[in-house]
């Protein structure tokens, strides 16, 4: 397909979601794999180089033009978004549940010490978070994971994307370093998510 | 009219037992891996008699953590015999999960530092409603403890006196709540201090305190504290 870039971006222009590579492929009558990634990769260098009011990003496993955020400013000016919004208790649940996932309820209580149910509704309802299934066991309670939606928000690639929890800092290094056993089990946990994934 | 006493019930908006703790060891610039457990059992509990004077419910996951605490404290007590296996700290029980909370936290932090789409990054045509807020989910940026400590500071301007004044037409919570409302009407926003007069009752200052909690909780005003100068600001919403 000679124009198979220009028609990519025309895709691009009018998804509302991110559009994986699997799905462009279905639209353009399975076009060989190789020459779309290469046509997205043509229209980010493209993007980039221009350095325009937007830039394609790779986020929840696809490609999607987004704004760039030096322009956020100018853009709150035309349209009003509500903040995120989410209440601590809510985010430090919803991180707990990206790293740790799959995980039940009681597991997600241990970590924060408090009830979650109301937390957890609240992340089901802006589909942040989804149930993955009942885990075998007496009570058989939800498994809870975190959907493509967390990944759009959050703009993130995969969940492998999410920084390591080495990479985080908080009150000094030597939290950090004695913690490195449970960073590295994490981080190993996340790459069998990811495989699983792929 | 009679009421009955005001009750702010803290639900989920607000923090837990390790949010407690994980404050009360930035405060006193504790180190996690040797925490004085008697200091910090002692504080601990002397934060939920506040909350209990101002009567915010807490959830009994507050009553258990200052359990453990206790018990570990007392197991701290206990003589050590030589004979025995070298014997767990103790006090583990308490740092590993605390430990593994703090890194979730930062966790946390570090998530909402991304480029968040609909606040940093947008996209065509995109559905507002998506980030359309619910009330329930309200965002505060300063923490239940860092509004208490703020609290005790205006308590502690209170000259002491012995004496226990009773005033008949004492102010309701939801009287002070449009008081307060018609302040931030009127200025858009005002710190905590302004809120109290300079020599307060003890009744207005509780009042008062109970009222902004009230109002976090209908995502009326939003609270703010300055990084450098701690300053806490209240803004309308």
């Amino acid at each position: 397909m000679e124009d198979i870039k220009n028609i990519i971006e025309s895709l691009l222009f009018v998804t509302e979601e991110p559009l994986t590579v699997d799905r462009l492929k279905k639209i353009l009558n399975q076009a060989d794999t190789i020459e779309i990634r290469k046509a997205l990769n043509d229209i980010s260098e493209e993007y980039r180089a221009r350095k325009g009011g937007f830039y394609l990003y790779q986020v929840a496993g696809g490609y999607q033009v987004r704004t760039r955020p030096e322009y956020t400013p100018w853009i709150k000016r035309l349209i009003q978004p509500k903040p995120l919004r989410l209440s601590k208790a809510a985010l430090e649940t919803l991180a707990i549940i990206a790293y740790k996932q799959p995980i039940i309820r009681s597991d997600i209580e241990h970590i924060r010490g408090v009830d979650c149910g109301g937390v957890l509704k609240v992340l089901l309802e802006r589909k942040f978070i989804r149930v993955l299934g009942r885990k075998e066991i007496p009570g058989r309670p939800l498994i809870y994971g975190t959907t493509r939606h967390f990944l759009e928000v959050f703009d993130l690639k995969t969940l492998k994307d999410l920084p390591t929890p080495k990479e985080i800092e908080e009150l000094g290094n030597s939290a950090l370093e004695a913690t490195s056993g449970m960073s590295q089990a994490n981080s190993e946990k996340l790459e069998a998510e990811k495989s699983k994934n792929a | 009219m009679t009421e009955a006493p005001y009750r702010v019930q803290l639900e989920n908006i607000f923090e837990g037992p390790m949010d407690l703790l994980v404050h009360l060891i930035k405060k006193n610039e504790l180190d996690i891996y040797d925490i004085p457990i008697a200091l910090i059992t002692e504080q601990y509990l002397h934060y939920l008699e506040w909350m209990k004077m101002m009567n915010i419910e807490f959830a009994g996951e507050f009553i258990v953590m200052a359990s453990t605490l206790t018990q570990i404290k007392s197991r701290m007590l206990l003589p050590i015999h030589d004979e025995e296996d070298e014997e767990e700290d103790p006090r583990l029980e308490i740092t590993k999960p605390l430990l593994e909370y703090i890194q979730m936290k930062s966790a946390a932090e570090n998530l909402v530092k991304r480029h968040l789409l609909g606040e940093d990054i947008f996209i065509r045509g995109q559905h507002r409603e998506d980030f359309l807020t619910s009330i329930q989910d309200e965002y505060i940026k300063i923490g239940l403890f860092e509004l208490i400590d703020a609290f005790q500071k205006i308590l502690d301007k209170i000259p002491s006196d012995d004496r226990m004044e009773f005033t008949a037409d004492r102010i309701s919570v939801k009287d002070k709540i449009s008081q307060i409302a018609d302040i931030l009407e009127s200025k858009g926003s005002a710190t905590f201090e302004e809120l109290f007069s300079e020599k307060p009752e003890k009744g207005e200052v509780i009042v008062t305190f109970l009222a902004i909690l009230e109002m976090v909780k209908l995502t009326l005003v939003r609270i703010v504290q300055h990084a450098q100068t701690k300053i806490i600001r209240l803004f309308y919403i």
